[in-house]
């Protein structure tokens, strides 16, 4: 739950004749966090259409400093390892989605080729998509650029042909059609954490808006 | 760049209901009373809390059918084997407390400030239902900015809204297609939105429209993908997918 602020304190009216579904007897409750509720269907939320760039004119590109610090083709990126990633998936939009398999690289592999002294990446994307994280977050085993989903190709509604994979936080972090990185010194919002949305993310503290 | 300026914490507070109207056999417009509501822009949402007598939470999110200024309406669409949807529209009734916290999203909005571009809705289903609030807003504010609404509903029984639709005028078009069922002499469009409807209805890129798009995920995804190929820059295509939750 949330730290009772304040404003939290107060307790929440009962909600006359409500009685919910509650739990699946299927699902672990402590693996759903608060205000969520778990899908079987695999939702899609995006601002605008559903870009589609060839790969042969796709890469992948992590920038510092205004400089390109290194680029890899789409073919580069499938013949670095990748390893098959299972995890709970958050959506901000309240879906819950458990145990998705992923094929991807760990930003690791990614980001350990590239000297590097910020704090903070803000991630791109085709459409324009942004979305910014703790360089922390996304190194230490925790971060993924992923292509496959479910024994198949991701497909372009769900990001493809690569998006970032960030379970640990809500979804939205897990850009879409992503681009590249952007090496940052300094924290700089992406375009739902300018539109209210939370500059971090923890669905475990449910940080979906501003100042939550 | 942000429409709504970030003003801090957007805490929950209680919602009376005022009352609840049904709009068509599936979806009711609810309308609240709120102590302390700031205010929203037209295509906004907000986020819903239910608590059972054994302290069971529910959350989720639902767009805003009225205008900025009005008293804060949802019009809910009562989904099979949902959790959520089905008491808002049929135990819900005036008086009742529950949860809203919000106004939340600041991308799928309209203000109104762009006088110089047309407007184009497309709508799917229960995603007709924002662009009532924009359909409104440019009503109360006295817009001139030309509108066209197209929107896709099953059956004409299905068609939310349609009374207010249908004296829509002053600059504002709205044009139905029936994808399930015609009535006899039906004079509006039937089946899918498709690229030949879109190239009927659609404002000429030339003229630099601003095109919402809102409607189940397989909808948004076919119709800004015409509109792509209809020559309109993805920037100026918002779309807000209802995906799939049908099912929780």
């Amino acid at each position: 739950m949330l730290e009772p602020t304040g404003e939290d304190e107060a307790m929440s009216p009962i909600s006359r004749g409500f009685h919910g579904r509650h739990r699946d007897p299927d699902v672990d409750p402590s693996r759903v966090p608060p205000g969520q509720y778990v899908t079987t269907d695999f939702p899609v939320l995006s601002a605008g259409p559903t870009p589609h760039t060839p790969l042969e004119n796709w890469t992948f590109s992590i920038k510092q400093g205004g400089q390109t610090a290194k680029s890899w083709s789409w073919q580069q990126i499938r013949d670095l390892p990748s390893e098959e990633v299972a995890a709970d998936i958050h959506c901000v939009t309240k879906w819950t989605k458990l145990d998705t398999r992923w094929q991807a690289v760990s930003l690791d592999t990614l980001l350990a080729q590239v000297e590097r002294e910020a704090q903070y990446v803000l991630a791109f994307c085709d459409g324009g998509y942004t979305t910014n994280l703790p360089l922390a977050d996304v190194t230490g085993g925790r971060a993924w650029l992923a292509y496959g989903y479910d024994g198949g190709p991701l497909q372009p509604e769900h990001g493809g042909p690569a998006r970032l994979l960030v379970p640990h936080l809500y979804f939205w972090k897990s850009a879409k059609w992503v681009r590249g990185l952007e090496l940052l010194v300094h924290d700089e919002p992406g375009f739902w954490e300018r539109y209210g949305y939370n500059n971090y993310g923890d669905p475990w503290r449910e940080q979906r808006y501003a100042g939550d | 760049m942000a429409g709504t300026a970030v003003r801090g914490r957007l805490t929950w507070q209680v919602a009376t209901v005022a009352s609840v109207r049904p709009e068509t056999a599936s979806v009711s417009t609810i309308e609240f009373d709120l102590q302390d509501w700031a205010g929203h822009q037209a295509g906004q949402h907000v986020d819903v809390r239910l608590t059972a007598d054994d302290g069971y939470v529910a959350e989720r999110s639902y767009s805003i059918a009225s205008a900025p200024g009005e008293r804060l309406q949802l019009t809910v669409e009562r989904l099979e084997n949902g959790e959520v949807s089905p008491y808002l529209t049929e135990e819900l009734r005036a008086g009742d407390q529950i949860e809203i916290r919000g106004p939340i999203g600041g991308y799928f909005v309209w203000d109104g400030d762009d006088a110089s571009t047309p407007l184009l809705l497309v709508a799917g289903g229960s995603g007709v239902v924002p662009f009532r609030s924009m359909l409104r807003h440019r009503a109360r504010i006295g817009s001139n900015v030309p509108v066209r609404l197209l929107y896709s509903a099953r059956r004409l029984p299905d068609v939310i809204y349609r009374t207010e639709l249908d004296m829509a005028g002053d600059g504002a078009e709205v044009i139905y297609t029936l994808t399930r069922e015609q009535p006899p002499g039906w004079a509006g469009h039937s089946g899918r939105v498709d690229a030949a409807l879109l190239t009927e209805v659609a404002w000429a890129p030339d003229r630099r429209p601003l095109a919402f798009v809102c409607g189940p995920t397989a909808f948004v995804e076919i119709v800004a993908g015409e509109l792509v190929s209809l020559g309109y820059p993805p920037d100026r295509i918002k779309t807000e997918r209802y995906g799939g939750v049908g099912a929780p």
